[in-house]
């Protein structure tokens, strides 16, 4: 997995590359805290270029929207389609993310 | 094949079961339900099956003719992962935990999952019929 962030005018762009699973799952975790860290308080993750995620992926996923909820932050998701959309699906957490069609949505919707 | 139960060796019994898959003719959808599957049942060995120090992961992949079979094995104690509950997938995001969503993808992205203790072995035998999406 490769993890690339661009920071735009209103939130941090964050692309995620390759496989979210048991085994770089803890990179994004880290990746992530230390965004949150560094005061960044909005993300867009873009999924156009993930082939695949499991339970370990969707739970970094979890663990780290809540700590920008607590923080007052936002998190939105852009580009969940295809296999990786359907483990969202059966998993209900396609229902409790904020989830947009592209990376130029998802920005408009930043509060 | 067989290996120790590391998270390490995902990436080798993933791709064990992609080129078992793949010489059966899993269609796409199909074989990415029956790589998580297994990464999901994998990580749980790798997590629990061995308490006490490091133990063994067996696989093993076959056919049928209709149905891509896999079989995910372990030494542990005596352990069924389908007795599992469900977990409440209707949750909002704050209250919403991912514990039981590994036994949830087992069930959801297979066509039958069963579980059977042999010769001092949790087996989980998890069956893929080859998708008729597309036939006429």
């Amino acid at each position: 997995m490769e993890i690339q962030t661009q920071k735009e005018a209103n939130a941090t762009v964050v692309t995620i590359t390759g496989r979210l699973d048991a085994v770089t799952a803890p990179e994004y975790e880290k990746k992530m805290n230390e965004l949150i860290a560094g005061e960044a308080a909005c993300f867009i993750v873009d999924f156009d270029k993930l082939d695949y995620i499991s339970s370990a992926g969707l739970r970094v996923l979890l663990s780290t929207a809540k700590r920008l909820k607590t923080k007052g932050g936002q998190i939105r998701f852009a580009n969940v389609r295809g296999t990786v959309k359907e483990v969202f699906d059966i998993s209900g957490f396609g229902a409790i993310f904020q989830m947009n069609d592209s990376v130029a949505i998802a920005l408009t919707k930043i509060a | 094949m067989h290996c120790a139960a590391t998270v390490e060796n995902l990436a080798l019994v993933t791709e064990f079961v992609e080129a078992a898959a793949d010489r059966f003719g899993l269609d796409t959808k199909k074989k990415f339900g029956a790589l998580v599957a297994l990464e999901e049942a994998f990580i749980n060995i790798c997590s629990y099956a061995y308490p006490n120090g490091e133990g063994e992961a067996e696989l093993a992949c076959g056919d049928d003719g209709d149905a891509f079979l896999l079989e995910i094995a372990d030494k542990g104690a005596p352990f069924d992962v389908l007795s599992l509950p469900e977990p409440d997938t209707s949750l909002d995001i704050m209250d919403r935990e991912v514990g039981g969503l590994g036994v949830h993808f087992i069930r959801k992205l297979s066509d039958s999952a069963s579980y059977r203790r042999e010769n001092g072995q949790n087996i989980l035998r998890l069956v893929f019929r080859r998708s008729l999406e597309g036939v006429q």
